[in-house]
């Protein structure tokens, strides 16, 4: 035989051995994925905190509880290795920029809500190698913990430090678990997701649903209609860090 | 041939002793595990989903996490939520029954419940790395009145026992 047939041959016979049978085999679906037809949905969601209502009430943490029980935070009594998606700080340490004296008088030791800021221009995005952590369409700076392997580098780029780490295995510190909602395991980076799971079956983030003095404001910055945006027109608020130019979804109503 | 008296018996020595394995469990089949299927349909046939749950279920995580797709239309044209938790475990209520019947068998070992919770679950147990939580100077327990392990109290029992008899 010459070695051109054989190759002829060769090659036939391994195309209807591999090949062809497999094309047969395959199921010729139509099947198709489609979002969910009750979302919620925006151009860019956003938060405006109304920290005026929210003083009235210092010992008020039902945003920070709802939150937490919802996504299976756990409490970790260790300040170094503590899971945080919601939390409380004071003025001097939320924004350590204000030059201005006499508003550190007025506003020495308030506390303020914190939570990830969903930045329109995301470095904690930015550096992530693993595409785990991404921007949605929505605006929502998004998670995948399935890709995280938990190389930190986006805590080290959020200048919000609203990232945490689980350097221990979570789940023995939570107490009460929601079923609908997985835990984290030990080595991935978690943060607030805006409540995606929720926006998906149509309610409003669980911190807000929880705020019964109504300081938290959700919607459409994008939206000259929402509540939001017209909440944000007529009343002064300020943003954290704003001069970093990650532009913060987040924003503070203060007067 | 020299030394054929020690070399054949070495020979076949050697093929016994490698091809022990196969001998020994000779027509000794294991049965193929049955794991509990819930009744009706999945979201596509018993065939396809046997073969192919483990790509439908990376399709599932990667298109309803970063892209917002949740919902499912099968080759049927019915629709399902995508989920693990609130999606395939609605209906295969028990992992044990279930996924664990095959994947044990198979010794395949799928991370999914390092972070996914199976709908039995009433209460989390220790961590099994408690060796590293004691490293770290970290109470294991730290639910209030929580009472101590079941190891530890039955072990406590049985002492009391004893000394009683």
């Amino acid at each position: 035989m010459k070695r051109r047939k054989f190759l002829k041959l060769a090659g036939i016979s391994a195309a209807v051995a591999g090949g062809v049978p497999s094309f047969l085999l395959r199921e010729v679906k139509a099947r198709s994925y489609t979002p969910p037809p009750g979302a919620l949905t925006a151009r860019r969601w956003g938060m405006a905190i109304d920290m005026k209502k929210c003083w009235e009430h210092p010992e008020c943490n039902d945003c920070i509880k709802a939150c937490h029980a919802a996504h299976n935070v756990p409490e970790i009594p260790e300040k170094k290795k503590e899971i945080k998606w919601i939390w409380k700080d004071e003025f001097e340490h939320v924004f350590p920029e204000q030059p201005n004296e006499f508003n550190n008088i007025v506003f020495e030791h308030k506390p303020f809500i914190l939570l990830c800021n969903h930045c329109k221009h995301p470095p904690c995005v930015r550096v992530c190698p693993t595409k785990a952590t991404f921007k949605r369409e929505d605006g929502i700076v998004m998670m995948d913990f399935h890709r995280c392997i938990g190389c930190r580098f986006c805590m080290a780029a959020c200048p919000f430090g609203a990232r945490s780490f689980n350097w221990v295995d979570p789940r023995p510190y939570i107490q009460e678990f929601n079923p609908e909602f997985p835990t984290r395991m030990k080595g991935v980076v978690e943060k607030c997701l805006f409540c995606y799971e929720r926006l998906e079956k149509g309610q409003l983030p669980a911190c807000v649903e929880a705020c019964k003095h109504k300081a938290l404001i959700f919607g459409d910055l994008e939206d000259e209609n929402s509540e939001i945006s017209r909440i944000l027109k007529e009343r002064f608020s300020i943003r954290r860090k704003a001069e970093l130019g990650t532009e913060p979804s987040i924003f503070y109503l203060i007067g | 041939m020299y030394n054929s008296n020690k070399v054949i018996p070495g020979i076949i020595i050697f093929v016994l002793i490698v091809t022990f394995p196969i001998w020994l469990n000779h027509g000794k089949a294991v049965s193929a595990p049955k794991p509990i299927l819930p009744e009706g349909r999945c979201v596509e046939s018993k065939e396809f989903m046997r073969a192919n749950h483990m790509q439908l279920l990376k399709e599932w995580r990667v298109l309803a996490i970063r892209e917002g797709m949740r919902i499912y239309t099968s080759s049927d044209g019915s629709r399902f939520w995508i989920g693990l938790q609130n999606g395939c475990m609605k209906c295969h209520h028990n992992k044990q029954q279930f996924c664990d019947k095959c994947h044990d068998f198979a010794s395949v070992k799928p991370y999914c419940w390092n972070c996914h919770i199976p709908p039995e679950t009433k209460e989390f147990g220790t961590a099994k790395a408690t060796r590293l939580l004691k490293l770290f100077r970290i109470p294991v327990d730290l639910r209030e009145g929580a009472k101590p392990k079941h190891g530890e109290h039955g072990g406590h029992g049985e002492i009391d026992k004893g000394g009683e008899h």
